[in-house]
């Protein structure tokens, strides 16, 4: 029985391992060509010179920061808005639900089914006409409505966790909405508000459709800086692994962070 | 729980979201509909008025719509079995407890985190590309023909670079079904002398059967509109080769500033999304009176 166990998560380990080396691979490689120069980018070889040549020119260009603070404000403002938006709605419907909170909740899922492009030309249209093209404003905006239902379901998916008993005796003592809100619910809801501002920010801080369509120098974030280089600059293989790393970092890290509580958020409560 | 509802006054903390949403549902939607039937290019202000199904006759007799909207099926349907299949594969290896293992699965969902226009030109660079790129180099040490990826194969290029970026979103989602899976009745059905795999498939697989409709659906959603990969990779070429209905769209009303035509494009990617979004509204539903 042990023996085949044993045997079973040998075969088991070499395929995991392997396919875990094969899938990462490409993310690997990015960073190993970030530390090449560009003449030693184009050869795929590990034997090198490590160098930091291509993050010391990324980060002279002006102009990186700029998007990198551009990501970091439109990702988390949004995030933020959308919470402050989307806590008291999931309160509302974990807590008070009526007769028709299930039909809201659905129909608040419903409304991240249109598809981004099928709006994309009175979206377009709209932000020429209020002067939103191309600024962090109108950017913020559209993160939160795009993400405003899943950061609710998400919520509502913990504080159904939330024991009642906890709340009803807030509520005996004749708390109110914020003082329940601020003394027992989000204390007690601490993870989970703080996996959903997470995913929230790995959303908003990968969006690659709006950000592309609507945005140039001036409020581009980081998935804009780095479409610019599919142009001839693109042929920098080293400040493109180099900037690409530094892109993809913190949210990478973030996402393995929180890796188990996202499964709820992205399938809005399906799979626990 | 009916009646205490009533203690307290839900409106107020709902309208925001509510009204928000309902703005966001109703107004580029009213929009889009309403210029799918006008005459009304950006380039020509002088062509205006009301054009009735025009836009929808034209665009319908027009070739390049029928393969872009091929191209998209294409496209959402082979990532669709590639992930499904990968995902279910890793759910059922990394159930199994072997050295590293929590090391190996981060990895392997890793490619999820990276933004896609990253994923889009690492592949594109320096995998994929035909001098240098480090696919052609292994090619050439095994003596095998170097491949021209975006040229020779360019839908089956795309298709590898999103199956790449979504087979750890359907990793992610079954591993952590299979964590519900009874452990009891697996080592039962052990006992009456079950085999490796008639147990995967008359008890791992119904069990992970409502989270791979949950992978499909919501890959479905996210799958009909991508954009960035084609964008910094092909630009929808060689030919038409890669040019999905978001990508036509995109050409429609953002180089040629055909407003009307795109706009109609667009009223169709919303009709295809919504036969999809009727199946997956219907599985949480479901979902919700399970609770």
């Amino acid at each position: 029985m042990t023996m085949r166990r044993s045997r079973t998560s040998l075969i088991a380990g070499i395929i995991g391992w392997v396919s875990a080396i094969a899938m990462f691979f490409p993310i690997f490689w990015m960073v190993v060509t970030s530390f090449k120069s560009e003449i030693d980018a184009v050869v795929p070889s590990i034997l090198f010179k490590p160098t930091l040549q291509g993050y010391v020119e990324v980060n002279s260009r002006a102009d990186y920061v700029s998007f990198a603070l551009n990501s970091v404000v439109e990702s988390i403002g949004s995030t933020l808005l959308a919470l402050a938006i989307g806590l008291p709605a999931a309160y509302a419907c974990a807590f008070y639900p009526g007769k028709r909170t299930k039909d809201l909740l659905l129909w608040m899922l419903s409304t991240k089914m249109m598809p981004a492009v099928g709006v994309l030309v009175p979206i377009y249209l709209l932000f020429r006409d209020a002067g939103l093209l191309d600024t962090r404003l109108g950017i913020v905006f559209l993160f939160t409505l795009s993400n405003l239902p899943i950061v609710i379901w998400m919520l509502y998916s913990f504080f159904k966790d939330v024991p009642t008993p906890i709340l009803e005796a807030g509520r005996m003592d004749g708390a109110r909405f914020w003082t329940q809100m601020r003394y027992i619910l989000i204390p007690i809801s601490m993870p989970g508000i703080a996996s959903t501002a997470l995913l929230s920010i790995i959303l908003c801080w990968n969006e690659a459709f709006w950000s592309l369509n609507l945005t140039a120098s001036r409020a581009g974030p980081l998935s804009a800086f780095i479409a610019s280089f599919s142009s001839p600059e693109g042929l920098f293989w080293a400040k493109l692994s180099a900037a690409s790393t530094l892109a993809v970092a913190p949210i990478l890290v973030m996402g393995w962070v929180t890796q188990r509580q996202l499964v709820r958020g992205l399938t809005f409560g399906a799979v626990k | 729980m009916a009646t205490r509802s009533r203690d307290m006054r839900t409106g107020p903390l709902l309208a925001p979201a509510v009204g928000l949403l309902l703005f966001w549902m109703i107004v580029p939607l009213a929009l889009t509909l309403w210029f799918s039937f006008q005459r009304y290019n950006l380039q020509n202000p002088l062509v205006t008025g009301f054009a009735g199904i025009t836009n929808y006759k034209l665009l319908l007799s027009n070739a390049r719509l029928w393969v872009s909207i091929l191209n998209t099926l294409v496209l959402v349907g082979s990532v669709l079995v590639i992930t499904v299949i990968s995902g279910v594969f890793f759910a059922v290896i990394f159930d199994q407890d072997f050295w590293g293992r929590n090391v190996a699965r981060l990895l392997v969902t890793a490619p999820f985190f990276i933004m896609p226009t990253v994923s889009a030109l690492i592949w594109k660079n320096l995998l994929m590309h035909p001098v240098n790129g480090f696919f052609s180099y292994v090619s050439r040490w095994l003596g095998l023909p170097v491949v021209d990826w975006f040229v020779q194969v360019p839908m089956f290029s795309i298709i590898m670079i999103v199956s790449w970026q979504w087979v750890p979103f359907a990793t992610l989602i079954l591993v952590t079904a299979m964590q519900s899976l009874d452990r009891e009745q697996l080592e039962a059905a052990r006992m009456d002398g079950a085999k490796g795999f008639s147990m995967f498939w008359n008890i791992t697989l119904p069990h992970l059967q409502r989270s791979i409709s949950v992978v499909v659906m919501i890959e479905c959603i996210f799958l009909l509109s991508v954009f960035a990969e084609i964008l910094v990779t092909t630009s929808g070429g060689p030919g038409l080769a890669t040019t999905n209905l978001s990508y036509f769209i995109y050409m429609r009303a953002l180089l040629q500033w055909d407003v009307g035509g795109a706009s109609a494009a667009g009223v169709i990617a919303i009709v295809l999304a919504n036969i999809v979004a009727a199946f997956l509204i219907r599985t949480f539903a479901k979902n919700l009176e399970r609770e």
